[in-house]
């Protein structure tokens, strides 16, 4: 059975600005020589008081074991470049679209305009008004008309320009997308990817700041992945777009301004496993998206205080990576899960059932679940705040869990 | 390199509702469109349409064919079809029919469950269009997919399997009466909510204009859209005929008008009935065509298609057309008029077509009678065949769900669900 806490009035933290913020590195160097590497983590957590959302703060960190990343690829060329989130989805979508001519987009000011959120910037000057589809505004018909290409032989990346506005074409993602392999025995295949952002912004207002994960993870049929760092975020779409199963990729408004030096040579991220981002002893943190960064605030406060947090980004919400969350149960023996979904339903509820019909044994504590209120995102900035979890609480909550 | 769109057509016609398109210029016989001339009657009479185009159009109808032995325009073919295409559209229409017809006896029997919705009366429809086709044009329809099937070629063994629920159906029997597809004919379902298959057909014809263009194949491929006069209230239908008139593709939207959704009249529901004028709204002709009659549906169907094939961009065809048997096998139709069934019933297209084959000596009864036995004869077998096949076993339940199969993700061993046993089995825990 599992506690679930969710947030509700927290000290006030200073919302985390992703603006300046540059993610841990991901290099495979020793604790020493990263040191040397600066990580910036913005919205300082020892000034509690301090809540505007439009001040940046910035708090320079020697990287240490409080944010020791795991190393993704075996080696390192050590040069790389470094790239904004929203360019390394680019880049991933650019090289795919090179790699094969049956990768096209479509979506709404996906050409001219190069994209809402910039992700397909330049793609239709050097790929063309057909490849690269600016659609009129009808979710519904054109996730459909994406589903009818890929059946008959393309590869569409369908953009939603916010997540939120796929509740349009939720007909076809769950009839369509997600059914037809099955209904016609296995006949056609519908290698779509249907990205877009989602998540709590910036006082974007109920509407704009919606979670749909736990929506579509009940479709048979389809993968959901969450991409949270330029290295997976190219990893992820790169993966989607060769996967000849129907993909949804989620990112997320806030986290598009994120930097990172990502490898010059090609790689693809596994669309089913978890990414370890801290190992520990003493507690499982699972979280994805954009709470994977709450977390990791927390989890500096945490080291602090002598506790040792392992942290997992699950990455796959459609299936869940059973085998790293597994381990990492048999290790630490406690779970907190943190996510911006809603408390209902969402996936952390998924998973927490999960958990517990395959770990139950290993648990020496209930899981406990962090979510976001029930409650449709306020556009005051105050209670926005409230309605996501909060670094805050996940010290709060971890201290619980460890008594 | 960047390809830009044309502008929409032209629109046509706001005064009167004739030719829609100036007359195509084709090689023999020249045609135009059958520009709709019809004119709204009051309901109460429940006959929408009368005929005014015998006059200006050369395409006459059957019955005024055999009727006038004079032929008044110089350009005006007596004989639509050879022989051959008469036998062949003949046997279509039979096929359809009496494969129908066996599906209700089997219902009834038991052999076959859930939604079965029956497409009597329409043949003329499905042959008119499909016959035309070849085998990599595609062809997208609702639940009322049957026959749509088989005259795109799906052996009618392999639909009445499907229909059995039994492995050797099209869909291997995990799609049913809803949902026939065919990948080798390019038959792209068979989808069970109305409207839902429109932008596929869309997108298949995205696909088609995308090799031409992007990926510089030959490609003539057309996409042919079926569904009915409820659907055409419902938002899809509408965004679709935006974008395809858009982006000009090579598709064609077939309305089977059979004036019912259910038990819902057709003027019941719809501010304006004249479904084809929601055509040149969107910026592509419009045509209104007697769907009872499978020469004259055939006519109109060659214009689209080669237009369509000649990246001229789609067509929305409107069909009048009636289905004699109620909505699916559980309706009771109640609601139809007695009247309006037998006016539609003597207007049945195999016996137009029969007629006009025999009148026309095309073809005598003793030709025609070998079909009907022929065609008896597979629709029989294919009911044994589906009866001797297997049904589907428990390993079957966790295929096809993905087509990669590490969808179903790692197990808490480690190992891709899909590695299993136990996944082969139909037994394991995902």
């Amino acid at each position: 059975m599992a506690a679930r806490i969710h947030g509700g009035a927290a000290t006030a933290l200073s919302t985390f600005n992703p603006k300046k913020l540059v993610a841990p590195s991901r290099t495979n160097l020793p604790a020493a020589a990263r040191s040397s590497k600066r990580c910036i983590v913005a919205g300082g957590g020892s000034d509690a008081s301090k809540k505007s959302l439009s001040v940046r703060h910035s708090q320079k960190l020697i990287a240490n074991a409080a944010v020791a990343t795991k190393a993704e690829t075996s080696a390192t060329t050590g040069t790389g470049h470094e790239l904004l989130l929203f360019e390394a989805l680019q880049e991933g979508l650019e090289e795919e679209m090179d790699r094969d001519p049956h990768v096209c987009v479509m979506g709404e000011d996906v050409g001219h305009y190069g994209g809402s959120y910039k992700v397909t910037k330049g793609l239709a000057d050097k790929f063309g008004d057909l490849r690269v589809l600016d659609t009129p505004i009808c979710e519904n018909a054109f996730t459909g008309m994406g589903i009818g290409a890929a059946m008959t032989g393309l590869r569409p990346v369908i953009e939603g320009m916010n997540m939120g506005f796929l509740l349009l074409a939720f007909n076809q993602i769950s009839n369509n997308c997600g059914m037809l392999h099955y209904t016609s025995g296995g006949q056609f295949t519908i290698p779509v990817v249907i990205r877009g952002p989602g998540g709590v912004g910036r006082q974007l207002g109920a509407e704009h700041s919606q979670r749909l994960e736990s929506y579509f993870q009940s479709i048979p049929g389809i993968q959901m992945v969450a991409c949270s760092t330029p290295y997976n975020a190219k990893g992820l779409m790169k993966a989607a777009i060769r996967s000849e199963n129907p993909v949804i990729l989620f990112e997320h408004v806030l986290l598009y301004n994120l930097k990172e030096k990502i490898p010059d040579e090609e790689y693809i991220c596994n669309l089913e496993e978890a990414e370890m981002v801290r190992p520990g002893e003493h507690i499982t943190i699972l979280t994805y998206s954009r709470m994977r960064y709450h977390v990791m605030q927390a989890a500096k406060t945490l080291v602090n205080k002598g506790y040792d947090p392992e942290v997992i980004d699950i990455r796959s919400l459609k299936p869940f990576d059973l085998y790293t969350i597994g381990n990492s149960v048999k290790k630490t023996h406690r779970v907190l899960i943190v996510e911006e979904c809603m408390r209902t339903g969402g996936i952390g509820a998924s998973l927490t059932a999960a958990i517990n019909e395959n770990f139950h044994d290993y648990l020496d504590a209930p899981v406990m679940c962090l979510s976001s209120q029930d409650v449709p995102t306020p556009y005051a900035g105050t209670l926005e705040e409230w309605t996501v979890v909060q670094p805050a609480q996940i010290v709060t909550a971890v201290e619980q869990l460890c008594q | 390199m960047a390809t830009s769109f044309s502008a929409t057509l032209p629109l046509h016609g706001s005064q009167e509702n004739r030719l829609l398109l100036p007359p195509i210029r084709l090689a023999p016989p020249p045609s135009s469109f059958l520009g709709s001339t019809r004119s709204l009657t009051i309901p109460s009479s429940r006959r929408l349409y009368h005929a005014h185009a015998a006059r200006r159009s050369p395409v006459v109808g059957v019955q005024e064919v055999v009727k006038e032995k004079k032929v008044t325009n110089s350009l005006v073919l007596c004989i639509l079809i050879t022989k051959e295409e008469g036998l062949v559209l003949y046997e279509d229409m039979i096929l359809g029919r009496s494969f129908e017809d066996m599906c209700a006896q089997m219902y009834y029997r038991g052999k076959m469950f859930g939604f079965v919705h029956l497409y009597n009366g329409q043949e003329a429809v499905s042959t008119g269009f499909i016959k035309l086709l070849t085998q990599s044009d595609s062809v997208v329809s609702t639940y009322r997919d049957h026959v749509h099937a088989l005259s795109k070629g799906v052996s009618a063994r392999a639909v009445m399997s499907e229909l059995f629920g039994k492995v050797t159906g099209c869909c291997r029997g995990q799609g049913g009466s809803m949902h026939m597809f065919s990948k080798e004919h390019n038959m792209l379902g068979g989808f069970a909510f109305i409207g839902e298959g429109i932008p596929v057909a869309t997108g298949a014809a995205f696909t088609s204009k995308y090799k031409r263009e992007v990926l510089k194949q030959d490609c003539e491929d057309v996409t042919v859209a079926f569904f009915g006069d409820g659907t055409c209230n419902n938002g899809q239908f509408y965004e679709c005929l935006n974008m395809a008139a858009l982006y000009k593709l090579p598709i064609i939207f077939v309305v089977e008008n059979n004036l019912w959704a259910i038990g819902m009249s057709h003027l019941r529901s719809t501010s304006d009935p004249e479904i084809w004028k929601k055509g040149p709204a969107f910026g592509m002709p419009g045509v209104h065509v007697d769907g009872m009659d499978v020469l004259k549906v055939r006519e109109v169907a060659k214009e689209a298609v080669t237009r369509a094939r000649r990246g001229e961009g789609p067509t929305l065809v409107e069909c009048e057309t009636y289905r004699f048997r109620g909505h699916s096998l559980a309706d009771p139709d109640e609601l139809r008029d007695a009247a309006e069934k037998a006016k539609y019933a003597a207007r049945d297209p195999i016996t137009a077509l029969k007629k006009y084959l025999v009148e026309n000596k095309l073809a005598n009864e003793g030709e025609l009678k070998t079909i009907e036995k022929k065609i008896d004869e597979l629709v029989e077998e294919a009911v044994e065949f589906a009866d001797a096949s297997p049904q589907p076993g428990r390993s079957q339940l966790l295929e096809n769900v993905f087509a990669d199969p590490k969808g179903f993700g790692i197990g808490p061993d480690g190992r891709y669900r899909c590695e299993d046993p136990k996944f082969t089995e139909g037994t394991a825990q995902v």
